[in-house]
């Protein structure tokens, strides 16, 4: 991880009806190769905050940049700057009337102007990587979700984005198909890629995170490394949330 | 040769005369699909529109046509319109415009259906893999929407096509009104010369609209994916 940041966001702030502010001043910066993962109760505005990075959602004030050049809705250069941006979303959203494989190459293909050829040998070498080189040919309905998952990353790298977002990729997921899906997020962090994960699965944020953001009600309420967020978070809010993470039991034993 | 009907349809050129009549079904039948899905399509888009005035224009016009029965347009056209404006519309123009309007309707209120059931989220991947809206609409939205629309635009022309036997009324002789006649001058002749000709009606009828029905159910099985 290097100094130089990538993505940055300065006192973002959007509320839906200009009331209810859902984001209210965030300020972040992500460094090159840096692995961020967003945790927080749910509605507390992350999902939103990692939407406004890649300009799909608005805001009224306040900033996003990627290497310096700002990231808005309906801002000039966003088809350019959305390409530097992979996201991964919730609910796989693969394109059903495409195979895998044209589903990865239809945009660098269509976007990027790239040959043909090329774009399929990368995308076999990408499937291959996650393990789904034989399902190049079939469509996303005769995958697991999982499996199609693992095909959205894919999709996302082919474009060679310097940043990658993901939004709680494993939330729709049968728990037994959470860890192929995180292992390979795992093993982009290995790579160095520059990732900003919103999730639930605590146990995969203490492994991959570079550093823990804890937001609440639309502000960043602690930030800190991992084994400190974890082990002894400082403000009474992080500890209450992650209270919820643990079980005690309560079967007598003996 | 009383003892059977059957020999009703090959008596003289009444065959040919069948065939005739399903000639006419046939034009009013493709000429109305046709525009109807050129009409519709734009009808579809424009009824996506988020403009009150535009919608409620959207909304009178498919109510008007859907609450109207089809036969009352027909007499609306052909006699309203001549007596109004002294226009004098053939009964050919005014089958067509009738269907092509109802067909408008119906054809705009399925596009308009399939473009709206396209989840938001189809178009959010396809911009945050940096397609422009041009791109996405060509490569994303427009396959899934055709492919949506196969089904029920098929059973759309079917029911256009059955639905031009109330031509008639306007004047228009189509297989079925040449059937009535066939079996009116044969009357004498032919007593039960009515169920070989309906039953022929019946069967020119499955012959037009039974390829069509086929093919919908070829694509379909090709796009189930979708």
């Amino acid at each position: 991880m290097s100094q130089e940041v990538q993505l940055s966001v300065k006192d973002l702030l959007k509320s839906y009806d200009g009331t209810a502010e859902v984001l209210n001043g965030i300020t972040l910066d992500v460094h090159k190769g840096e692995v961020v993962v967003v945790l927080g109760p749910s509605g507390c505005g992350k999902s939103t905050l990692l939407r406004c990075m890649n300009g799909l959602e608005s805001y009224q004030s306040g900033s996003v940049t990627l290497d310096g050049e700002p990231v808005t809705k309906d801002g000039k250069n966003m088809t350019a700057i959305r390409q530097k941006i992979g996201m991964v979303f919730q609910s796989y959203e693969l394109f059903p009337h495409l195979t895998i494989e044209e589903n990865i190459t239809l945009a660098p293909i269509r976007v990027q102007k790239r040959n043909k050829a090329e774009a399929q040998k990368e995308a076999q070498e990408l499937l291959e990587r996650v393990g789904l080189l034989e399902k190049k040919d079939v469509y996303p309905r005769q995958l697991s979700g999982g499996q199609k998952q693992r095909v959205a990353i894919v999709r996302a790298l082919a474009m060679h984005p310097e940043v990658m977002l993901f939004d709680e990729v494993t939330a729709a997921l049968d728990p037994e198909m959470v860890r192929e899906v995180l292992d390979v997020m795992l093993n982009l962090a290995e790579q160095g890629m520059t990732m900003v994960i919103v999730t639930h699965e605590m146990n995969f944020a203490r492994a991959a995170a570079d550093r823990i953001i804890f937001i609440d009600q639309g502000k960043i309420v602690e930030e800190a490394p991992p084994e400190v967020f974890f082990t002894n978070p400082s403000t009474e809010r992080a500890a209450k949330f992650l209270e919820t993470f643990t079980y005690e039991s309560k079967k007598k034993r003996g | 040769m009383a003892d059977t009907g059957f020999s009703i349809l090959f008596k003289g050129i009444n065959f040919l005369r069948l065939l005739q009549g399903l000639w006419v079904t046939l034009q009013i039948s493709l000429v109305s699909v046709g525009l109807s899905f050129v009409f519709g399509t734009l009808f579809g888009f424009l009824m996506t529109v988020k403009n009150r005035a535009v919608q409620g224009f959207c909304w009178l016009y498919l109510n008007f046509i859907r609450i109207m029965p089809q036969l009352v347009l027909l007499f609306l056209v052909f006699f309203g319109v001549t007596r109004q404006w002294h226009v004098n519309l053939s009964s050919w123009s005014s089958a067509v415009i009738v269907f092509t309007l109802w067909g408008t309707a119906e054809m705009g209120d399925l596009v308009r259906g399939a473009l709206t059931s396209i989840p938001v989220h189809q178009y959010e991947s396809a911009a945050a893999l940096g397609m422009d809206r041009k791109l996405t609409f060509r490569y994303v939205i427009l396959p899934q929407t055709i492919r949506r629309l196969v089904a029920p635009s098929i059973n759309l022309i079917t029911r256009m096509i059955k639905t031009t036997s109330l031509v008639e009324i306007i004047g228009m002789v189509e297989v079925l009104k040449t059937g009535q006649q066939i079996i009116d001058a044969n009357r004498m002749q032919y007593p039960t010369g009515a169920l070989w000709v309906y039953g022929a009606v019946f069967i020119l009828y499955f012959l037009l609209c039974w390829p069509i029905s086929v093919l919908a159910g070829k694509l379909e099985q090709r796009w189930k994916q979708v």
